[in-house]
């Protein structure tokens, strides 16, 4: 099977980009958009249909099989990982190829992330005591590790864009995980960063509602965490008020 | 310890503003542990890494972690840790480094857990499970993602830090070159990936960079991230090498672009039976060869065996894993990731179909020398997890490495942090340019590649490596690229490990020297670059753990 593979090519942030139409035969279909990648990328020469020679092209991966995060990228226009995405998903053989768009170019179809980091360190997503993942908070907790922080949700999020109040579900997530583990005075300062970042953003539209290449239950994350969160406030309160009145 | 070093709290007294004195290069469970390590005891460090601690090989360790915990009532203990990690590598660890992982295993699981790492418990106690080569049930694991579970916990933990400045990231920034002269390590030299500006960092450095997969490209199945680059570099540098030629395959992965797809253990486990095509009639060969383990022999007897029926004259085709009698339910709760991955990345329902596996190279047990405290041979230079040859032998046990990059992690941090030396310290960058090059290729060339996998295969000869560390040699020669030729000098030292070690041993076989050579061979391979000639020595290893802990 013949593909064509329109790819964004961009030098850097300050070049002018274009897509580039690359041609990728393949017996099999189970290839991915990564596979086809690196084999491009192996070629001696590397030519679009046009002829136009240029480099080796600037993506990032890792793992090659939807564990790392690194390779997210808008494969004819959704986020997606490109070692999950096979070329014969697309029964055209034609599938366009470009960077996330929501965050600032390096080159090509790699994108500065730093934000994502950035954002979990601001929110001051960690915890001073010690955690225990119980029986009881377990499941919650596991899920919860699981983000790649490949930023596929913020891509899609109405509300997120870069140096915004609103953190997204890629905060969301890990801070779930502390949530769910902490008590006392670190709670309450996560709770704080939270209410901030988080509860405060989301307009629930659930754009990013099965875009989650880890297939995190981010609907049910979210639901706890505002509970929680919610509810240690309420009864927080209702305690102080509590005591307010036997003394 | 030499006189111009200082204690952890004299320089940081001293040096109120931070800067950092060491630099880890990798951010996998091996970095973050020396980072999280430092920044307790108050020492600041920069952490770089090409990409952030999410993208490290250690997030994709499945099966679990050891310790003897002893919460499964089967009265277990370090020494019976100890017992099977020494058997496991054929005796070929130092001893007193087996048994300082090991007596440390229990303390190492237990900061993990309390930094709610979401390992599976019963009744608040983690659950653990057999793993291959250990008598007891001694491995604690989170379903099938322990590596991502533990790795979360300690991104999370390490960001406290990073916000006091105590941790410094530098997450998209690769090793360039070690600042290295007479033996001794001054700082490191790192490529900004996206600003494309080289940087000196100075103080001590800890080598934290994961396998060397770099030499096998398509043959592993870890990361292309781990290219084998840092360890290149140290080598080139002067830094020995120890067992190289230790290089664990397992038995049942299947290709996917550019590396290997593990098919876990656990699908044997589970029931899944090994067989290949013999006469037009499927031979179950592990059953019939070892009627009382079966498919569940050690790795490495596996992955013999499959070798060796792939070449019998009677039998055709490939060796293939029957998964189709397991019940729905197994499917459904314990094998749900694999069956995922074989119908996405192979096109087959295991379910439905056998699948066709064969062995690839899932570990490397060598790697940069390093003695109990984790220093190279040069001074100043520390490496610890798959980098670093330490605890495994000539086969490390599953759920072992990930203990050992954790443990080592810490023992590294202690020990360069008590080698300080103050006024070394500090950054500067240095140049940019148009000639460095974001994207390498993540393997050796072609040719080198295939020496090198068809030397170091599972059965080797004198013969087949002696001629390629010939050819190797006259690849070098011929290479203009830097980057490339430290990979195959790398290379060239792993073939020189495998040829000077006329025995058979754990994960090496060598059909010409079949038996195990305690005598002449129960020692370390040590390979050193003088900037021309490697030299091989076999180095004695102490026989019993000494008294001191
Ligand atoms: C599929 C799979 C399953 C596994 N399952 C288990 C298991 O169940 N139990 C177990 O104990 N072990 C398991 N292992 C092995 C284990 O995962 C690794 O040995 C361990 O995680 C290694 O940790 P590390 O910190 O040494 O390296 P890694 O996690 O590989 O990290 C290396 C770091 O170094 C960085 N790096 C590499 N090169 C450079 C450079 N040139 N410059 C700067 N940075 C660089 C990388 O980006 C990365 O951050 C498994 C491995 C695989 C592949
Ligand atoms: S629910 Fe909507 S606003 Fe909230 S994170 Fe998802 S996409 Fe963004
Ligand atoms: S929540 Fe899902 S989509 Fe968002 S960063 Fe994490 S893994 Fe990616
Ligand atoms: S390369 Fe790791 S998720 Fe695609």
């Amino acid at each position: 099977m013949k593909y064509l593979l329109d790819i964004w090519r961009q030098r850097d942030k300050d070049t002018d980009g274009s897509f580039r139409t690359y041609l990728y035969e393949t017996d099999s279909d189970t290839v991915t958009v990564a596979s086809a990648l690196s084999e491009l990328n192996k070629r001696k020469e590397l030519a679009d249909i046009e002829g136009v020679v240029s480099g080796r092209i600037v993506w990032e991966c890792s793992c090659m099989q939807k564990k790392c995060g690194a390779c997210a990228m808008l494969i004819n226009g959704k986020p997606r990982l490109a070692c999950d995405a096979r070329l014969s998903d697309n029964k055209s053989g034609r599938l366009r190829i470009e960077p996330l768009r929501k965050f600032p170019l390096v080159a090509d179809l790699t994108v500065n992330r730093q934000i994502i980091f950035d954002d979990l360190r601001q929110m001051q997503v960690w915890s001073e005591s010690d955690i225990f993942a119980d029986d009881r908070n377990n499941t919650v907790m596991y899920e919860a590790s699981r983000c790649l922080q490949c930023g596929c949700c913020l891509e899609v999020c109405p509300n997120f864009a870069v140096g915004e109040k609103f953190f997204g579900m890629s905060a969301m997530v890990p801070a779930s995980r502390l949530l769910a583990g902490m008590t006392g005075s670190s709670f309450d300062r996560l709770r704080k960063q939270y209410g901030k970042v988080i509860t405060d953003g989301c307009g629930k539209s659930l754009a990013c509602r099965n875009i989650c290449p880890a297939g995190i239950d981010i609907e049910g994350l979210m639901a706890r965490s505002n509970a929680a969160v919610l509810w240690k406030w309420f009864s927080k309160r209702r305690s102080r008020h509590d005591n307010g009145n036997n003394t | 310890m030499r006189n111009d070093t200082a204690s952890a709290n004299d320089i940081l007294n001293k040096r109120p503003d931070k800067i950092p004195a060491v630099n880890i290069i990798g951010a996998g469970l091996a970095g973050l542990s020396a980072a999280l390590a430092l920044a307790r005891s108050g020492i600041s460090c920069r952490l770089v890494s090409p990409m952030p601690s999410e993208r490290a090989q250690s997030v994709m360790a499945e099966g679990g972690i050891n310790a003897a915990l002893d919460t499964m009532g089967e009265n277990d203990t370090a020494a019976g840790h100890f017992n099977d990690t020494m058997n496991g590598g054929v005796y070929l660890a130092d001893p007193d480094a087996v048994w300082a992982l090991c007596s440390n295993a229990p303390e190492t699981v237990r900061m993990l857990l309390a930094l709610g790492a979401a390992l599976s418990t019963e009744n608040g106690r983690p659950v653990l499970r057999s793993f291959g080569g250990q008598k007891k049930k001694r491995t604690a694991y989170a379903r099938s993602s322990t590596g991502k579970i533990l790795m979360t916990a300690l991104t999370d933990a390490v960001r406290r830090y990073e916000a006091e400045g105590l941790v410094q990231r530098y997450s998209h920034h690769r090793l360039h070159s070690l600042n290295i002269r007479n033996g001794e390590c001054f700082g490191a030299r790192v490529l900004d990936l996206h600003r494309r500006v080289l940087s000196d960092m100075k103080g001590s450095v800890i080598l934290a960079s994961g396998g060397m997969n770099g030499l096998f490209p398509g043959m592993t199945t870890g990361s292309v991230l781990n290219t084998g680059d840092a360890a290149a570099l140290a080598f080139v540098s002067g830094a020995e090498l120890a067992n190289p030629e230790m290089i664990q395959y397992h038995p049942t992965t299947f290709p996917i672009s550019g590396k290997r797809c593990l098919v876990s253990e656990a699908a044997r486990g589970e029931g899944g039976r090994l067989f290949i095509m013999r006469n037009n009639a499927r031979w179950y060969f592990m059953e019939e060869k070892y009627p009382e383990l079966g498919n569940l022999m050690p790795r490495d007897v596996v992955s013999r065996e499959i070798e060796l029926v792939r070449n019998d004259k009677e039998c055709s085709g490939q060796v293939c894993l029957d998964m189709t009698a397991l019940d729905r339910a197994v499917w459904e709760s314990r094998l749900s990731d694999l069956r995922e991955e074989c119908i996405r990345y192979l096109g087959r329902d295991p379910a439905a179909v056998p699948l066709e596996v064969s062995p690839g190279i899932h570990y490397f047990m060598g790697g940069i020398n390093v003695d109990k405290a984790h220093r190279t041979s040069i001074a100043r230079l520390y490496a610890a997890g798959e980098c670093a040859c330490q605890y495994h032998g000539a086969n490390r046990l599953g759920g072992n490495s990930m203990l050992g990059a954790v443990f080592g992690g810490q023992t590294a941090a202690k020990t360069a942090a008590s080698e300080i030396i103050p006024d070394n310290a500090g950054e500067e960058e240095i140049a940019g340019g148009e000639e460095l090059e974001i994207m390498q290729p993540a393997g050796v060339p072609d040719k080198a590649a295939e020496l090198l996998r068809e030397a170091l295969g599972i059965f080797r000869s004198g013969e087949k490596l002696e001629s390629a560390v010939q050819k190797m040699q006259e690849l070098i020669d011929n290479e203009n690229d830097a980057l490339q030729r430290n990979r195959m000098i790398l290379g060239k030292a792993v073939l020189l490990g495998a040829l000077n070690r006329k025995e058979s041993r754990g994960a090496h076989t060598r059909t010409d020297y079949p038996e195990r050579d305690d005598a002449h061979y129960r020692k370390t391979t040590i390979a050193v670059f003088d900037g021309k000639e490697i030299a091989v020595s076999f180095r004695d290893i102490q026989s019993e753990r000494g008294e001191a802990e």
